[in-house]
């Protein structure tokens, strides 16, 4: 027999761990429902799908960890990622090498895209206005001027590299046959093409290696302990000997800096620089962050809770789309979900300590 | 016996308010002295000035017999004056140990050439000094929301300790805690003293004051009015001085003890058995 603590005892590991559990009933279910759906190809669809998102969110877990929330990100993707179009097209109309146009536009897409982080930091950490006013202040800033920069249209004829960089695999695979990193096999027919498995997006690897390096930063090193620290306890923080100002400034500049990166992505799949370009994905990242485990005041998450949101949040964009439902349902189910995380963070805790 | 740390003349003022008035004091190496008074005679004051949150107009500052100057909290704490505010200024989302070492963490390389958090070594440091002072938590691991306040008291106090302080300044420790929490910290307070580390608190708690300290400092209107032995005084006559109704060793015109004596007194009263809150605000 089970007696009522042991019962307790796995309700609270099984809600602990909810959000794996939802992302395998999703998998499941669009499996069983969807067709092809666990497909290698659509699960990379799925990853690229997240990219955008999963930048963000990333930047966002360092700053709601600290207690604040940078809504700047929506339109800092357009921001940056018309910086590097309008770049990359200016100096290959100027007749320079499509290598050097392509790496400076990235280059400036990036360095530019700190400038709205650092004044974020600033206005946050130096002038105490609140998170949620100052970037959504940067959240229009960063719009008008990718309009400005963009002349209102977004910028095509990029350098073909771009297409070759954000189209382009890690690995091609002709089973029996090839085996290849970066470029398709060469010497193929056409009929050897349709079978080419392509494994692993550049986008998605360009994407994991930053991830990977900022989740080492967060858990591992006395920069993430004392995010962790500022969000439980300023106060504390201070006292301790942290300077708490300048570590908010380079949290804030950490967020913007994975927006520019977003906008770097973007270019590099869609090969075009758009002003609204994941302006809508500023409510996915949040989602993401929350429902990985983050508080909204501050304090706790980590970057391993955000991807596991993120992938919730890409399993059921591409299950819907899979299924044929308009993509708008996305938003009802995404605002469910972020409402439902809510509600566990907010109860969870009573269920772990009891009512007694 | 040369005082380690020995205050002369220090004046404190906030605008027109004379906060802290030409006040003066010693405290010893192993003794734990009882800054007493009435809300707004200046105790919190006076700390603060030798905590480096707030620099005196005028009077010395001698440590350690070297006279020294306190810019800052970060300097306070660097010559070894550690102070514990009501609020213990604890993550409370972070474990003991980390608690412990936050703002100075253990660093170790990884891969030989990045720096991260040496998790082991922490928690070993954290265990000896919390077994050095006969404290017990339950788990270093544990964040510091699941502790009792006289455990977090605890946590904040080894903290000080491992760092090496050489004074320790306690506002208000007991405010928070319940009856058998109180005798742990006063235990700790002891403990400490009998390592020869001097302890200078700031509490209501007269019973509690009475209990740890050696000697007793009265304070009012910014001004030290007496210094008693523990031994060679009672509550009442404690109670009498701090708020006026007994006259103070060095008022020559005592002003405000003939003004409604009653009053002050029942004012005291009526707070001293409160959780007072005195919120510091920094920066």
């Amino acid at each position: 027999m089970m007696d009522k603590a042991d019962f307790r005892e796995i309700l609270v590991i099984l809600v602990k761990r909810w959000i794996l559990i939802f992302l395998a009933i999703e998998l499941v279910f669009f499996a069983i429902f969807g067709t092809n759906y666990l497909s290698l190809r659509n699960l990379q669809n799925i990853l690229l799908t997240s990219t955008v998102v999963l930048l963000l969110a990333t930047g966002q877990t360092f700053v709601i960890i600290t207690g604040g929330i940078d809504l700047s990100v929506g339109f800092m993707v357009g921001f940056s990622g018309v910086i590097c179009a309008k770049v990359m097209v200016t100096l290959q109309a100027a007749g320079i090498s499509q290598s050097v146009a392509v790496s400076s536009g990235i280059a400036a897409a990036l360095l530019l895209g700190l400038l709205p982080g650092l004044i974020n930091g600033l206005l946050v950490a130096k002038l105490r206005v609140p998170p949620f006013i100052a970037t959504f202040g940067m959240y229009g800033i960063a719009y008008g001027f990718a309009e400005i920069i963009s002349n209102n249209v977004p910028i095509h004829n990029l350098p073909t590299l771009v297409s070759s960089i954000g189209h382009g695999y890690l690995i091609y695979w002709l089973p029996e046959k090839a085996f290849t990193f970066f470029k398709i096999p060469e010497n193929i027919t056409r009929l050897e093409l349709q079978n080419l498995v392509p494994i692993v997006p550049n986008v998605t690897i360009i994407a994991f290696i930053f991830v990977a390096i900022f989740a080492f930063i967060l858990a591992k090193t006395r920069f993430g302990q004392h995010t962790y620290a500022i969000g439980g306890s300023v106060d504390a923080a201070e006292r301790s000997g942290i300077n708490v100002k300048r570590h908010l400034i380079k949290v804030y500049m950490i967020s913007s800096f994975f927006a520019s990166l977003a906008g770097v992505c973007y270019v590099l799949m869609f090969i075009t620089g758009r002003a609204p370009a994941g302006s809508a994905r500023l409510l996915d990242a949040v989602v993401a962050v929350v429902i990985g485990g983050a508080s909204l005041y501050g304090g706790t998450g980590s970057i391993g809770g955000t991807i596991i949101g993120v992938l919730i949040i890409g399993v059921l964009e591409i299950g819907l789309v899979n299924l044929g439902v308009p993509t708008y349902n996305l938003y009802i189910a995404v605002g469910c979900i972020l409402i439902l995380a809510v509600l566990v963070d907010q109860f969870l805790p009573k269920l772990v300590h009891g009512k007694d | 016996m040369e005082p380690l740390l020995e205050v002369k003349n220090i004046t404190k003022r906030f605008g027109g308010l004379i906060a802290v008035d030409n006040m003066d004091m010693k405290i010893f190496p192993g003794e734990v002295v009882g800054l007493l008074g009435d809300n707004g005679a200046g105790k919190s004051t006076l700390i603060k000035v030798i905590s480096g949150v707030y620099r005196a107009n005028k009077g010395k500052i001698f440590f350690a017999g070297k006279e020294t100057r306190i810019d800052n909290p970060m300097h306070a704490l660097k010559i070894g004056i550690e102070t514990i505010y009501q609020d213990l200024a604890l993550a409370e989302n972070l474990n003991v140990y980390s608690n412990i070492f936050l703002g100075r963490e253990k660093l170790k390389r990884f891969l030989g050439l990045i720096k991260i958090l040496d998790h082991d070594y922490m928690l070993s440091e954290s265990r000896k000094v919390l077994d050095q002072l006969e404290i017990e938590v339950p788990s270093l691991k544990k964040q510091i929301r699941t502790l009792s306040g006289g455990q977090r008291q605890a946590v904040a106090i080894s903290r000080s300790i491992y760092w090496d302080a050489k004074l320790l300044i306690m506002d208000e420790p007991t405010a928070a805690l319940g009856v058998v929490e109180q005798k742990n910290v006063l235990n700790l307070i002891k403990t400490l003293s009998s390592q020869d580390i001097p302890v200078l608190i700031i509490s209501h708690q007269l019973h509690d004051v009475f209990s740890v300290a050696t000697r007793l400092l009265i304070m009012r209107r910014g001004k030290k009015i007496a210094e008693r032995m523990t031994k060679e005084t009672t509550t009442d006559e404690i109670v009498g001085l701090i708020v006026g109704s007994i006259p103070g060793d060095y008022d020559h015109v005592n002003t405000d003890a003939s003004k409604g004596s009653d009053v002050n007194r029942r004012h005291f009263a009526s707070r001293s058995g409160k959780n007072h809150r005195s919120k510091q605000n920094q920066g």
